[in-house]
Formats: C-alpha cells, structure tokens, sequence
C-alpha cells in the first residue's frame, strides 16, 4: 500500500525538519498565561499555536515534532543493533550447525521465551534511565526474532546449488558466510527490521509512558501521553494527539514492512 | 505424544530456572542498593552492614541465589522490602487478577479475530474487506495504554457508565454477594475491553492470511467437485485448515500479551502481577520483582506449553512424528 510510504515519508520529514518547521519545544513564558491553551488558539504575546500548549505553557507541535524524532531515532539505533545482532547470530549459527549454531540457537530459543516486558522493566529501572539505555536494552531484547528467522533463511540458501559449486572450488566456511550467505539474506532481514522498528518504537513509548524512558524535559510520545492522562478532562489533546501520532508512525513502517514482503515473495 | 509433552515441560523448567537466574543476576549487578533504600539516608555504616547481614547481602551472589531457591521451593518468596508483607501472599492475591484477565480477554479476542478475519478473507465486497483491514491494523499499531485512557475519558468521565481505577468498588465489603459480581464485571470491563481490542487486530490478520492462503487449495476444489456447498466448504474444511496456525500464535502471543497487560493493569490499576511488578521496580523491592518475575515467566511458558498441546490436538501432523520430517 502506497499510504504507507506516504505517511512514512511524512512522518520522517517532521521529525528530520524539526528545528525548522516547529519552534523551540522547550520554549515557555508567562507560564500562567500561555498553559493549556486549546488548539488553533494564538496566545497574549501573537504566537500562534496550531495544537495548542500544555501545562507549562509549552508549544505541543513543537514537542510533537521532536517527539517523533527522538522516537524515530530510538527506534532505528534500536534496530540496528538487533537486526545486527540477529544477522550475525542467525548467519552464524546456520553455517557452523554443529556446537557453536547448536548453542546459540539454544540460547535465542531461551531469549524468545522470557517475556520481553519483565527484561525492559527490569533494565531500564535499575539502571539511570535515559535514551541510551533505552536503545541498547531495546537492541539486546529485540535480536531473537531476527535470528530466528535469518537462520531458517540462511539454511535455504545453503542448500542451493551456487553453494555446493564454492565449497567444490575449495570455499572456506568464512568465504561462504560472508559472501554468500549474508548477501543472499539481506531481503528478509530488512523486511523483519522495519517491523522490529515499529515495536520499538512503541516499546520506548511504553517505557516512557512508565516514566523508565527518556526523561524530561526531552519530548517523547509516550512521556507526553502519561502527563496528558492527568489533565485528559479538561486538556484531553495533551493526551490524544501524540497517542494519533504515535499510532500512525507504527501504522506506516507496518505497510511498508507489508509491502516490502508481498514484494519480496512476488 | 508423551515424550514430546515430557520434553517441552523439561525445556519449560529449564527456561523458567534460567529466567529467575538472569533476574538475580541482573538485579545484583543493577547499581542502587536496597538497603541504602530500607533504612534511608542517616542510616549509619554500621546499621547498613547489620542489615546487609541480616537479609544475607553480604554472602557471594551465587550462595545468595541458592539460598533464594532453597527458599523458594519450601514455598517461602521472602518479605517486600517497600510493604513488609510476606511476598508469596502478594502474589497469590495478584496472580488470578492477572490470569483470569488475560484468559478473558485471549478468548474473546481469538473469537472477535478469526470472525473478523474469516469475514474478511470470504466477502465479496473489496470495500468491506479494505475498512475491516485499516481497522484491524490501526487496533494492531495502537498502544494499549493510549486506547485504555481515551475509554476512561468516553465511558468514565464523559457517559458515567463504568468505573476505572480497581478491581472493587469501596463499598465492595458491604454488597450481597451477586452485588459483589456485578461490581467486579463492571470494574473488569475497561481493562477487559482495552486487552481485547488490542488482541484482535494480529489475530483477524492472520486468519485473514490463512485463509487466503488455502486459496483455491485442491482439496477445496475436490469438496467442492463433490457438490458439498460453499458454506460447508469453508466452514468444514477451509476456516479448520486456517486455524493450525492461529492456534500456534496463541502460544506465540502470550508473551506479547503478558506485555499489554502490565500497562492495562497500571492504567486501570488493576491489582495483578504487572502493577505489582511496574511497583515493585521502582520501588527496588528486589524479593518482589524476583517473585514476580518468576511466576510471571511460569504463568507465559505453562500458556506457552498449553497452546502446543492443542497445536498438536487439532493438527496431526505435530502429533504423529513420523510425519513430520
């Protein structure tokens, strides 16, 4: 589905062009005056405020356009340490089946059956919480999917005959790994990423929403919608729109995820 | 049949031995002390090394975590460091919060999700199909926690139909007991309906995808040829066929469900294993989150274990080895 594309590319151009298109999210003056101004309302001093303020008289466009980026950002470190990791271990344990794979495999089975949630809450409160935490410990709880599936993907490719024909001129395992293994699984990890990507993000939201995330004053979708709950009778935007937000960025990588696979497959 | 149940509880035992293992290991290496935490910041030096004593901090991790599963399997899960309540009471009257709460909420999420899902795969009409697909999807994307407080500020605040905080009213003590079950239905119902409609967008998507698949499988063709109609058709043999693997995501999912309740139950404070853990880590109550952690890792792998039991009862194949080759 094109929609996809469409909002993802959207959604990237807000969160890349935020210090251009939204003004200072910390910005605030004359607290008392300017909080919890409802949307499409222009304050005491001219500016004008598309989806209004929160309660410290703070722009909400603007934290939302830098929610999203902090969000997008998270999400793609995130990814790009468990779609590493995965590749690697996946890769790996398919091409040296015996010992090594066996026992890594083993472990990515052990991995995929804690439920990720107890590791998130249990890593990201005991350690000072903060944005890089959140990255790595989304990256190292998000790798066994991706393992799983590049090692299931990695044995198709080893029983293709184009293997058979390098390991008959004398390929070593490492030469077969690295130059026709990898390569040939790349599709399918790109496709499972861009979906591990949409679960981190909603993941860091969550954690966030917790109060284990990213802290304030920095914007995050999820942090936003937890301050949003206490005033959601009277100021129910503060609490709506980064949830709408948040709900579209995950909803475009999930069709475009859709989309690329469909593709894939032919 | 046997053997195979005999392996998988094995490899459960193994997985929920290793879980308590990490947890232990993760809350030493974790910076921030409870004792510190217990007995606040004038504590003297002195004090803290009597108390580290007294709750066995002072031994080797690995003596600590022996002496913790000794424990633990007389039945004793220690004190809450943040309550002084003996844990195992804790939990015992959190756990079936949370798993009559997720049991509720899988059912009624499986049957929503495969009507849906079959609705989808066997209509004629593409519009009906692309609404139910965006729906579906846009539930799939949504966050739990986001879904629980707009159905707080619909049915809460603005129609004051259903309450949103707890599992009991106030006056709960003071109800006849069929009062006592409609107050609970009533507190359950947010909570329940937020899990549900989170549930059913994976579900009706993979029914949907399921039954595409079969397509015009032959063995559709060959029912048909036999003049069985198209109804008997797809609800005999198409929509069975689609279901091995939706009940093999039932034991996929729980995780993931497991995940969604933590958040349902601090957004409706619904008083089960998620709030107690979400509580417990903040507050450091490290004899709490390790209970918790382990029945929160037995309660995902039994389910786990349960859903391969019936992969197995309503697929042959799994059940028969020889086929599976």
């Amino acid at each position: 589905m094109w929609v996809g594309g469409v909002l993802l590319v959207g959604i990237l151009a807000i969160a890349l062009l935020a210090p251009w298109i939204a003004p200072d999210p910390t910005g605030q003056r004359d607290v008392v005056a300017t909080r919890f101004l409802s949307p499409l309302t222009t304050d005491i001093h001219g500016f004008f405020h598309l989806l209004g303020t929160d309660r410290l008289g703070r722009d909400v466009w603007a934290r939302l356009a830098w929610g999203a980026r902090i969000s997008l950002g998270v999400g793609t470190l995130a990814v790009l340490i468990s779609s590493g990791l995965g590749l690697a271990i996946g890769t790996v344990s398919a091409v040296y089946p015996r010992g090594v794979g066996t026992a890594l495999m083993a472990l990515t089975d052990f991995a995929l059956a804690i439920p990720r949630i107890i590791l998130l809450l249990l890593l990201a409160a005991l350690w000072q919480p903060s944005a890089v935490l959140v990255i790595v410990v989304l990256g190292a709880t998000g790798w066994m999917p991706i393992a799983r599936l590049v090692f299931a993907e990695s044995r198709g490719v080893l029983a293709r005959p184009y293997v058979d024909g390098a390991v008959g001129l004398g390929a070593s395992r490492r030469r077969v790994l690295l130059r026709h293994v990898m390569p040939n699984v790349r599709t399918p990890v790109i496709t499972a990423s861009v979906l591990g990507m949409a679960n981190a993000i909603t993941l860091e939201a969550g954690l966030s929403f917790l109060g284990l995330g990213v802290q304030p004053p920095t914007p995050s979708l999820g942090a936003m919608i937890a301050s949003g709950r206490e005033t959601m009778v009277n100021a129910p935007w503060l609490g709506v729109l980064p949830g709408l937000l948040l709900i579209l960025t995950v909803l475009a990588l999930a069709l475009v995820s859709d989309r690329a696979r469909q593709t894939a497959v032919g | 049949m046997g053997s195979h149940l005999a392996v998988r509880s094995l490899r459960g035992i193994v997985v929920v031995f290793g879980v308590v293992a990490l947890t232990f290991l993760l809350l030493h290496l974790a910076p921030g002390d409870p004792v510190s935490r217990l007995l606040g910041p004038r504590a003297t030096p002195e004090q803290v090394e009597v108390q580290r004593h007294a709750l066995g901090l002072d031994k080797p991790v690995p003596i600590q975590f022996g002496r913790w599963i000794g424990r633990a399997l007389q039945g004793d899960l220690g004190t809450s460091i943040a309550t002084g309540r003996p844990v195992g009471e804790m939990l015992m009257a959190a756990w079936p919060y949370t798993a009559g709460l997720v049991t509720l909420s899988l059912g009624l999420s499986y049957l929503l999700g495969v009507v849906i899902g079959a609705t989808q795969a066997l209509t004629r009409k593409p519009a009906i199909d692309s609404a139910l697909t965006v729906t579906t999807l846009t539930l799939f994307a949504m966050p739990a926690y986001w879904l629980g407080l707009l159905l707080i500020l619909v049915f809460t605040y603005g129609l004051r139909w259903l309450p949103a905080f707890g599992a009991h009213g106030l006056d709960a003590d003071f109800l006849t007991p069929s009062g006592r079950a409609y107050d609970t239905i009533r507190h359950l119902a947010l909570p329940l309906i937020t899990l549900t409609l989170i549930g059913i967008g994976g579900i009706a998507r993979y029914v949907r995808g399921g039954v595409v698949d079969l397509g015009n499988a032959p063995f559709l063709v060959a029912a048909a040829a036999r003049g069985c109609t198209r109804r008997r058709v797809i609800v005999r043999h198409a929509i069975r066929n689609a279901l091995i693997p939706v009940v093999t995501l039932l034991g996929l999912s729980l995780p993931a469900l497991f995940s969604g309740t933590v958040f349902i139950e601090v957004i409706f404070a619904w008083p089960g294993v998620g709030l107690l853990m979400v509580q417990a880590v903040s507050a450091r109550d490290y004899p709490v989150v390790m209970a918790a952690t382990t029945i929160s890792a037995i309660l995902v792998i039994v389910g786990t274990l349960l859903a391969d039991l019936m992969t197995a009862w309503v697929d042959p194949r799994v059940r028969i080895p020889s086929a599976r080759a």
